[in-house]
């Protein structure tokens, strides 16, 4: 029993960075950015957070500090793919290897390169007093870090503000047809701009969080492909946030098993194990083959004639 | 009547182009003003300046009297000036409601949209306009999307209507209910500037025309009522003279070329969509299909040139089965294909002249050999080919997509002109050209006829099917309603049978 407890439990935490950045895609997906920087945009949000927790030895002002670096961060995505109008692909990629290089220098300029990492301040569990004592219910759900339980909050709110509200509307339209909008009055560069900034300001909360919540300290690409598996969960989860909850949870699901077999030491090579994960991905990306709400506008950049 | 809008001296400068050269246009409150001119004449960008989409490079506009400066939609509608594009300017993905109040000021920040709904539904039924708010826009027809687009206009409040090309795309009946609703916004006192170069229905509806000729204007405010004959407009439009009516004496029909028989066709959605079409088409004759767009023409092309499996049925072609061929065998066989989209399947936008030319027998002698391509024949062949079918453009490595529409599908009808077929397989082929170009691709296709090529032709347009064929085929609903002579065609017969409407005393002969 504590095994199965245990699995659905650590499925939860495992998800939650995951979705904390895929909730972000999910905006800047439906305003027709395909934003595969988000990768670079979590690594940067990751040392980040551990460099304001280090300065200001608070776990919270790390992940501001996060939140605001890798805002900027992102800003320099969408200023080249929102305003110049390059390539969504390119500058993407060419923000990950930014980001990979820039955290690394920092990180060794910092705290040197051999030296075991700082003490720093990061989330702790948080047991919600009452339902974390009801069994097997309360360790599965309501035993986790704080940032577990405010991920979890946002999907309903994501997805009332996509479906009802008159941002969520205009954001929906910007990424299906950005000519359209323009004729009614919708200004589509800043619409996309932001879009881009708030899928920034999540990334920077998830790649802090790994590296705050997760574990305590930044190793040099730590995000390990989790960016690109939130874009993976966005797509799975057909760009919508509860969709993108239930993919998240199963590729959550999928890294939990990993772990348990792992655990158990069976006689599977260890790296066959760590390519479940990602195997899943590809597995559950292939067979999404229904009605796709992939903007019609996703990844072209809007330009006015 | 009193003046609403007033455009003066509007100059407006595309790099080196002057789209609009020192236009001056103005409308009077409560009137069906029309903008004639052929494509690329600038009628477009005029109007794109009015509502704030470019920015003009001189001249004024004056609104109810006072000089307005109109920097985006938003000022445009807030002034009360609407615009329904020749594109729709729509979301399919989103439902009808949702494409109305998108971006619309009053907007709560939370939307209401069954109180949106409500007011919309009242506002269309007022319009005698049947939309369900709450379907999904990618389920509309054509005709649907732009009464949609029209209530979106009105939704907001707007006075002045700017309908650019709006019965390009329509039905005969959907422009009859267009014309309705245009008449009712005039009884409310409310003002409609309608872009077109369809010279008979300009005499229906319009009060007065503004004729634009190369960003110039050649006329302005003319009373419609007083004009006599449209050669005149015509005239004005296109800068000579110009035959409204194609040349063309009997057909001498000679052996059959092109044999269906019994053609199913079932989709993967399982919709029986031909149902045992049968017809023939013999050398030297014209033989027009007609039919609301969707009833299955677009399919029997496709079986008739591989790019469908037919699901039953027999297609022959000079005496051959050609039934399950693919493209490229058919192809060999001697079909010239002017498909129904030239962008999506006439040509490659971003592929120069040359190459689009070389496209179809590229794997072939004369244009390649062991798999080299000869472009030094290529070239001298594609100079002959822009020459002999006056296709504009500045060289023959010019992109594609760079020309005119009319010069793109005068590019693709002389391509396959060229290609000596026994079937020419023409799919709308004047769909979206002006005058001058359709009276000339119609030319070719008669004067391919009269070499003794055997001509299939698919058309929505009832002027150019009363016209162009020997013998008009009416499809509804996937199957053939209707075979008749064309001396037997009328117009008000053949949009009985497109609507699917049989009359008994109508002679049947397919």
């Amino acid at each position: 029993m504590n095994e199965v407890v245990s699995f659905f439990s650590t499925t939860i935490r495992l998800a939650a960075p995951t979705l904390l950045a895929a909730l972000g895609i999910v905006f800047s997906e439906r305003a027709g950015i395909v934003n595969i920087g988000t990768e670079g945009m979590m690594l940067v949000g990751a040392l980040a957070g551990v460099i304001g927790s280090y300065v200001t030895g608070s776990a919270w002002l790390g992940m501001l500090i996060a939140v605001f670096v890798t805002v900027l961060f992102s800003a320099i995505f969408a200023y080249f793919t929102v305003v110049v109008k390059a390539d969504q692909t390119v500058i993407g990629t060419g923000m990950n290897l930014l980001a990979s290089g820039l955290t690394i220098t920092v990180n060794r300029a910092l705290f040197g390169a051999s030296t075991s990492p700082p003490e720093i301040d990061s989330f702790g569990i948080v047991a919600i007093p009452g339902l974390s004592s009801i069994p097997i219910i309360g360790p599965i759900f309501f035993n986790h870090h704080i940032i577990v339980y405010l991920t979890f909050i946002l999907v309903p709110i994501a997805q009332f503000v996509m479906f009802r509200t008159n941002i969520g509307l205009k954001v929906r339209s910007v990424g299906e047809n950005p000519k359209a909008c323009d004729t009614v009055g919708i200004r589509v560069g800043l619409t996309r701009f932001l879009s881009i900034l708030y899928s920034g300001v999540l990334a920077g909360m998830a790649g802090s969080f790994i590296s705050m919540g997760m574990v305590s300290f930044f190793t040099e690409g730590m995000i390990a492909g989790g960016g690109f598996i939130a874009l993976a969960a966005v797509v799975f989860g057909n760009y919508t946030p509860r969709g993108v909850m239930l993919s998240s949870l199963v590729f959550g699901a999928s890294n939990s098993l990993m772990y348990r077999l792992q655990a158990l030491a069976t006689n599977i090579p260890s790296q066959f194990l760590l390519m479940i994960p990602y195997v899943i991905t590809i597995i559950s990306l292939c067979i999404v083959s229904r009605k796709s709400n992939k903007p019609l506008g996703s990844g072209k950049p809007y330009i006015k004639e | 009547m009193t003046t609403i809008l007033e455009m003066r001296n509007i100059t407006k400068r595309f790099g080196s182009v002057v789209a609009n050269d020192d236009v001056s246009f103005s409308v009077r409150k409560g009137e069906v003003h029309a903008l004639l001119g052929e494509n690329g004449a600038g009628k477009s960008t005029l109007m794109n300046i009015l509502f704030g989409l470019y920015e003009q490079t001189s001249g004024e506009i004056l609104y109810k009297g006072e000089t307005v400066n109109i920097r985006s939609p938003r000022d445009a509608i807030n002034l009360g000036i609407g615009m329904v594009h020749q594109h729709f300017m729509l979301i399919p993905a989103h439902s009808a409601i949702e494409n109305v109040v998108l971006g619309y000021e009053g907007n709560a920040a939370v939307l209401d949209l069954k109180g949106a709904a409500q007011r919309f539904t009242e506002m269309a039924e007022r319009y005698h306009m049947n939309i369900d708010p709450w379907e999904l826009v990618s389920n509309l027809s054509v005709g649907q999307q732009q009464r949609l687009e029209i209530l979106k206009a009105l939704y907001r409040d707007v006075e002045t209507l700017i309908l650019d090309e709006p019965t390009a795309v329509l039905t005969p009946q959907e422009v009859d209910g267009l014309f309705e609703v245009i008449r009712q916004l005039i009884a409310e006192g409310k003002t409609v500037v309608f872009i077109s170069h369809k010279l008979p229905e300009i005499r229906e509806i319009c009060d007065r025309c503004t004729i634009l000729r190369r960003g110039k204007v050649t006329a302005a405010g003319l009373e419609i009522s007083e004009i006599k004959d449209l050669n005149e407009l015509a005239r004005l439009m296109v800068g000579h003279e110009v035959e409204l009516v194609t040349e063309k004496t009997l057909s001498e029909p000679g052996d059959v070329v092109l044999n269906v028989e019994n053609l199913n066709y079932t989709n993967d959605k399982g919709i029986h969509v031909l149902k045992d079409v049968s017809f023939d088409v013999r050398a030297g004759e014209i033989v027009g299909i007609c039919g609301v767009d969707g009833n299955g023409q677009s399919e029997l092309i496709k079986c008739l040139t591989g790019l469908l499996p037919a699901t039953s049925g027999k297609i022959e072609l000079m005496g051959n089965d050609i039934t399950g061929s693919s493209p490229k065998e058919i192809l060999k066989q001697g079909i010239g294909h002017i498909p129904e989209d030239r962008h999506a399947m006439g040509m490659v936008g971003q592929m120069n002249l040359r190459e689009n030319i070389a496209m179809v027998d590229g794997h072939d002698e004369p244009y390649s050999s062991h798999g080299f391509m000869h472009w030094k024949w290529i070239d001298d062949f594609s100079r002959k080919l822009v020459a002999k079918f006056s296709v504009k453009t500045p060289s023959i490595m010019e992109k594609a997509i760079n020309l005119s529409g009319g010069n793109q599908q005068k590019l693709v009808v002389g391509r396959e002109l060229s290609r000596e077929a026994n079937l020419l397989i023409a799919v709308h082929p004047s769909r979206g050209l002006d005058i001058g170009a359709t009276k000339y691709i119609q030319s070719q296709i008669v004067e391919a006829r009269d070499r003794g090529v055997a001509v299939l032709m698919v058309s929505t347009e009832l002027d150019e099917i009363l016209e162009i064929p020997d013998r008009v085929l009416v499809i509804y609903s996937g199957r053939i309603l209707a075979c008749l002579d064309q001396c037997d065609c009328t117009r008000s017969g053949l949009g009985l049978l497109m609507a699917g409407i049989e009359d008994d005393s109508e002679e049947q002969t397919a």
